[in-house]
């Protein structure tokens, strides 16, 4: 599904991603962990290329992304994305967030992108704010709202770039169930992710990143019980 | 002491409606000045935050222009400069659109440009992300947003546009302004017509301040 090869970003003359070669597979949830700094959240964002790589490739499906003919915009469709900050059009109600692309990039319906905008609300639980703007939502709802405006694009592949670090501790969990609920459909799935009990219930595979550096791959039992390398075992302890 | 206020509108009554009527001249002038000021603008500063070399030093190059110059020159060389040069002789008012747009521009360009740069990049980002066309992020997303921040700052340049629509009276156009200076010429009594006129652009520009207050209040239905 996703293949990145050799993948290096630099910024200025600061190497943040040092030759990253790894692949997810459809269906896959992976959970990308590691120290502040280490280069994660630049890998996640160099998949939709709101990062351009200094050198590498990646292929999401059979297209090369970093192929210069490769259309960007048209890739991003089906490729939904998370932040951590959630991002939601603040102009926009709840539901137009969830309708906007859909109706304006796709060319759906009207009609039927509500139908569908509805339906995805109340999967995150949301379909009574459906015409609040989101100001009036919590930090939680927020977030639920991003996840439904994304899901809308009947994306491929799902990002999630720190999805509950902007939380509120009591709001973390009604995020995590909702990208859980999603893990089950067979969503293809990468989480940069602070949660780490979140990652070994959920994620099929923990990447572990330090240092711009790949430095273990492994499903989450064996990562979280017997960690290889020393640097994954330092960040363990600081972590649980 | 004996400060005789030496006004006396009696005279000039008569002539209030001729004056008045200058507001249509003023009005088409400001509003078609601020429609071509306001589209401009959008361009030049969509310009100046765009990636195109060639294009931000052109709107950066264009603003100083027409910020550095005084805006009685620029009419004037429009109007009298227009027709010189090509042959067309293009009468007081399109002089007037055009001088004033153009002006207009510069400035309205500046306040867009810091509008759309206040905005968090992380809307761009998730319209990036939703693959959403550059295009229609700005026009959907990034412009509605600046434009509710930036208003007040826009219904100032508006403001001052009507305000200073009275220097078309150098090229002879039939505002307010001119025609207070005619009656004043016709009664030999300047104070009056000129009072007249001052109350007339002040209820113009009361008005747009509530039209102003008006669009902003239902901007902010979102907040």
């Amino acid at each position: 599904m996703i293949k990145v090869e050799d993948l290096h970003k630099s910024f200025g003359n600061q190497e943040v991603l040092k030759g990253i070669t790894t692949t997810i597979k459809q269906g896959e949830v992976v959970a990308i962990i590691g120290p502040s700094g280490s280069g994660k959240s630049t890998f996640l964002r160099c998949l939709n290329l709101l990062e351009e790589p200094t050198k590498g490739r990646i292929w999401i499906g059979d297209e090369e992304i970093t192929d210069k003919k490769t259309n960007i915009m048209k890739v991003r469709q089906h490729v939904g994305m998370v932040f951590q900050h959630f991002h939601l059009f603040p102009h926009m109600t709840v539901l137009e967030n969830v309708t906007y692309a859909p109706v304006k990039v796709k060319g759906v319906a009207k009609a039927e992108a509500e139908v569908k905008g509805i339906e995805l609300l109340k999967k995150v639980g949301l379909e009574q704010k459906a015409n609040e703007y989101p100001s009036r939502l919590s930090g939680g709802q927020k977030q639920r709202v991003a996840i439904a405006r994304a899901l809308a694009m009947s994306p491929d592949v799902m990002l999630f770039d720190e999805p509950t670090s902007a939380l509120d501790p009591e709001m973390v969990k009604e995020v995590l169930e909702v990208m859980k609920a999603l893990a089950h459909t067979g969503m293809t799935m990468a989480i940069v992710t602070h949660e780490m009990g979140f990652a070994r219930e959920v994620a099929d595979r923990v990447l572990f990143l330090d240092g711009g550096q790949l430095i273990e791959d492994a499903p989450p039992q064996q990562f979280f019980s017997s960690p290889k390398s020393k640097r994954a075992q330092e960040f363990l302890e600081k972590m649980l | 002491m004996s400060a005789r206020v030496n006004l006396d509108f009696s005279q000039i009554v008569p002539s209030i409606p001729f004056i008045v009527e200058g507001v249509i001249v003023t009005l088409k002038i400001v509003i078609f000045a601020v429609l071509l000021g306001f589209a401009l603008g959008v361009v030049l500063a969509l310009m100046k935050i765009g990636r195109i070399k060639v294009l931000a030093w052109f709107a950066d190059a264009y603003t100083s222009v027409f910020r550095g110059t005084p805006l009685v020159l620029q009419l004037v060389l429009i109007y009298f400069g227009i027709p010189q040069l090509t042959g067309v002789d293009i009468g007081p008012f399109p002089s007037a659109v055009i001088a004033f747009g153009l002006n207009s521009a510069a400035y309205v360009s500046e306040i867009i440009r810091a509008g759309i740069l206040a905005i968090d990049k992380g809307q761009r980002e998730a319209a990036l992300a939703l693959g959403i066309p550059y295009k229609l992020m700005m026009r959907d997303i990034i412009l509605p947003q600046a434009l509710k921040n930036i208003l007040p700052a826009l219904m100032n340049e508006f403001i001052t546009l009507t305000k200073e629509s009275a220097v078309v009276t150098v090229i002879g156009a039939m505002d307010v302004m001119r025609r207070a200076y005619i009656v004043g010429g016709q009664v030999y009594r300047y104070i009056e017509p000129l009072l007249i006129a001052g109350l007339i652009y002040y209820v113009l520009v009361m008005l747009l301040t509530l039209l102003g207050k008006a669009l902003e209040g239902r901007l902010r239905k979102s907040d």
